[in-house]
Order: structure tokens, then sequence, then C-alpha cells
């Protein structure tokens, strides 16, 4: 029974005692006791990532790190993109699938050598995605190593967040997309050039005795906490997925729009089914929308079949906005659909993704 | 945002709205307590003028960024008049949730309803 309460107590992050200080409002999340939002509110949280800098606490996101002389065979079989196209100190987005093609999770991976990767997972898939690494390992010379506990993970973003890293940094920070190892005021950190909210900057993989420290230095260079909730609304106005809601078992990456980011000529786990969706055409696609009025929610139904996966106020365009799968033949941009807003049809028009451009 | 605070001439439903009563017409809104739970309010759907409200049910949504909640009647009457100025400034629920942040104005059809709500004291003493 004692096994079973502390498996059930939440787990926190090296910088609990940071959000405690800083105001922050915590609520429990994938297990986690994460900090939604701090004192001076989501929408303040959120216009300051698009106008200076936001730093956020993503340590509850897992890490899994797989070596050995088949890793990148290993991973060519399980992820969605072309591993063999990762350079080393290159990052690359690609989905995790079922063999029928359902997605288990979005992931980044970093190439940290030639035979050595680190791949980011969402706090709410960890231990699935590593049982599903342990299990598909059988019969490859690899090591898969749960990391989870090694690392920290700080997100930096905005138009000023490179500055702010690049001040505690002992030689010049990766570009977009790439990663690297650097000295951050003296500490290793192993610094990508990756982020969810739209903005340039930086997420920083740190050991977790050493996260309290870089998180005051960034913000005293003047990074604002951000919390969960201005992250999801960050994200969403650029349209990058959230597992849970935009992205779960029962779809697949092609009606998530996420077909850029398979290659179904690599054979990975899922590439026939994936193959097969891409030929035929999705029967519904996830779409973007803006809405007149009024704000749809997650589990909307859309009129004429769908329903809204994502839904807000958008702080930046000051509209309802969000996303939805809709029947292929409604998804075209432009197309007026109407949302069942608890019982209150609200009309929404199906837009251009990303919702907010610079 | 505004400093918590429970006026005295106000009434109190216990699902965290006021009454401001005068001569037989009422004006509700949310108490402090409710918008600081809520957080930033960025919708607010209000009713139909006309429509008619009744004690303890819901007659209007009020959204913030994260959650929809219902806002409860304290008291039931006919709404005359309507808060139109939350459709641009719904923030007005949370800075001040007792002025400009109200949300509609009814006939009061039985006024003996107040009789069931709580004074400030009272309601303030269901929060702790």
């Amino acid at each position: 029974m004692a096994a079973a309460s502390a498996d059930t107590a939440l787990k926190r992050t090296p910088l609990y005692d940071k959000h405690v200080a800083a105001g922050a409002k915590l609520v429990p999340f994938a297990g986690w006791e994460m900090p939604v939002q701090y004192g001076g509110g989501v929408k303040a949280e959120h216009l300051a990532t698009r106008a200076t800098a936001g730093v956020f606490d993503v340590s509850h996101m897992g890490e899994i790190a797989t070596s050995g002389p088949q890793a990148e065979a290993f991973l060519q079989h399980l992820l969605s993109n072309d591993v063999t196209k990762l350079q080393t100190g290159g990052a690359q987005y690609s989905v995790l699938c079922r063999e029928d093609g359902g997605v288990l999770d979005d992931l980044f991976t970093y190439r940290l050598g030639a035979e050595s990767f680190l791949t980011v997972t969402n706090a709410s898939n960890h231990d699935k995605d590593l049982a599903w690494f342990l299990k598909q390992a059988t019969g490859f010379d690899v090591t898969v190593t749960d990391v989870h506990d090694q690392y920290a993970m700080l997100a930096v973003q905005g138009p000023q967040a490179r500055e702010i890293v690049q001040a505690l940094a002992d030689g010049p920070l990766p570009d977009r997309f790439t990663c690297r190892h650097r000295l951050l005021r003296g500490q290793r950190v192993l610094v990508c050039g990756t982020g969810y909210t739209g903005e340039d900057g930086v997420e920083l993989l740190i050991d977790p005795a050493d996260a309290p420290m870089i998180w005051d230095e960034v913000v005293k260079r003047g990074a604002v906490p951000v919390g969960l909730a201005a992250r999801d609304t960050l994200r969403l106005e650029v349209n990058y997925h959230l597992y849970g809601n935009d992205l779960m078992e029962e779809r697949g990456p092609i009606e998530a729009g996420l077909g850029w980011a398979c290659k179904e000529a690599t054979g990975f786990i899922g590439s026939e089914a994936v193959a097969a969706v891409r030929a035929a055409g999705p029967s519904e696609q996830l779409i973007a929308f803006t809405m007149a009025s009024g704000i749809a929610r997650q589990g909307n139904a859309v009129v004429g079949g769908g329903e809204v996966t994502s839904g807000t106020m958008s702080p930046s365009l000051e509209i309802g906005i969000g996303m939805a799968y809709v029947p292929a033949a409604m998804a075209a941009e432009g197309t007026e659909i109407q949302i069942d807003v608890r019982g209150k049809q609200r009309a929404a028009t199906v837009a251009k993704k990303p919702l907010y451009k610079k | 945002m505004a400093d918590a605070s429970y006026p005295t001439e106000l009434l109190y439903h216990p699902e965290h709205d006021w009454a401001r009563i005068d001569d037989g017409t009422a004006v509700f809104g949310i108490t402090w307590f409710a918008q600081d739970a809520l957080g930033e309010v960025v919708f607010f759907d209000p009713p139909e003028v006309g429509s008619t409200v009744t004690a303890g049910e819901s007659y209007a949504e009020v959204e913030s960024v994260k959650a929809v909640s219902d806002v409860v009647a304290p008291l039931s009457g006919e709404i005359i008049e309507v808060n139109l100025g939350l459709g641009d400034t719904p923030e007005n629920i949370n800075n001040d949730p007792y002025g400009n942040g109200w949300m509609v104005k009814v006939k009061l059809s039985d006024s003996s309803e107040t009789d069931g709500l709580l004074d400030a004291g009272a309601y303030e003493a269901t929060l702790s």
C-alpha cells in the first residue's frame, strides 16, 4: 500500500521552489505538480513571450536515450521521419506510430553522436513510450535508457530569448533545429534550437542540480516565468499539436496534418497504414479555425461531423481560435462551419495555419 | 486585479453571485472570490433582455482562458438590461466585479426571495 500511495503522489520538478516564490498557481498535470500560471496572469505571460521572452519549466517532459551500433537503425524502425537524415547536432520532429498508424506520441529527437540519440517525450506518454521502445528493441544492438531523472528542461522563448541565454554561454548558441552542448555559467547544458511557441528561442536540457541557478539567471535578464496555460495558448496560435487533444492513438498522422514528418519509404512501424491513408486521402482532417464570437472548447461538436480538439481565446488575435477534425469536404480554407458550443451554434471559419504569424 | 472585498450593501448567493437590490429591481454579478477562482475572464455570453431568470439557476456563461462557468441567478425575475460593455472588456469582471463588471439588471418577481440570500459576513464565512 505504501508503494501505491508513493506512485500517486505528484512529482515536483527541481524548480518547484522557484515557482512557489514567483507566485505560481500549481496544478496536477500528467502526474506532476506544475505551474499553470503566475501572479501576472495568462494573458500577460503569453504577450511577454511574443514581445520579449518567457521561461517555461518543462521538466515534466521525459527523455529517452538510445545508443549503440544499431541506434540509428532502431530509431528509423520506430520514428516516422527519416532518421538517417539527422546529422550529429541535429534535431528532428517525428511521430511514434502503432502498427495500424495510430499515433502513440509526437517527439523531438536530438542526435548527440553517430550512435547516440536523445528523444524528448510528452510527460503523459513517457512511460508508454519507454515501454514501446524497450519492447521494440529486441533484436537490435541498442541500449534504451530512461534518463528522465537526469534532466531538468527549461524553454526560453521569444524575440529576446537567445540574447538572454547567450549572455550565460561560453560560445554561440545552436541554430534553429540544431543542438549542442554549451557551458552556461560554467555548467554543461544541452542547448537545443527548438520550442513550442512559434517564437525563436532555445530549450535547455540541464542537470537538475543546476536548473535553479539557470532559472534565476534567465529571469534576472528579463525572461518572464510562463505557466502551462500560456504555453497552451502560445502553441495553439501557431497550431502545434498537443498530444491528448489533437493527437491520439485512434487517429493517424496524415489526418493530423503531420504527413511532412512521415517518410513511409523508411519502413517505420505503421508506415504501411500511413501510406494507405496518404494514398486514399484521409476521411477527416485537422483544421484550424477562427470564430466570429465566443470560444469553442475541446469536445464541442462540429455541425456536419467532426469535433473540436483544442479551443481557446487567442491573446494575440483577441478572438476565439482552435483546431478541429472535420470531414475532408469541409476542410478547405475559408469554409464556414458551425460549432455546437454547449447547445448554441457558433460560426467559425476554416483558416490558414499558422493562425498567428509575426 | 482588485483586492478581495465583499461590500456590505450587497446580498450574496452561495454560488458566488451578488445582488444589489433597489426598489423591486436588482443588479447581478459574480463575487471577488468567483472571479479569482476563474482567472482572467475572456468572454461573457449575456442572456437576452426580456428573458426570465430563476433563483439558483444559470442565466449566463462566463469564460476564462481555460474554463467556462455558469453564472447563477441569486433571485428570480425578468432581465431588463444587460451589461453590453462586457463584450469588449470582459476583464472588467476581474478588475471591478461589483462595479463595471456587473452582468444584468433584473425586475424581481418575488421580493421575498431575498430572505434566502446571505449578507456579506455570512457569505465570507462560507469561503473559509
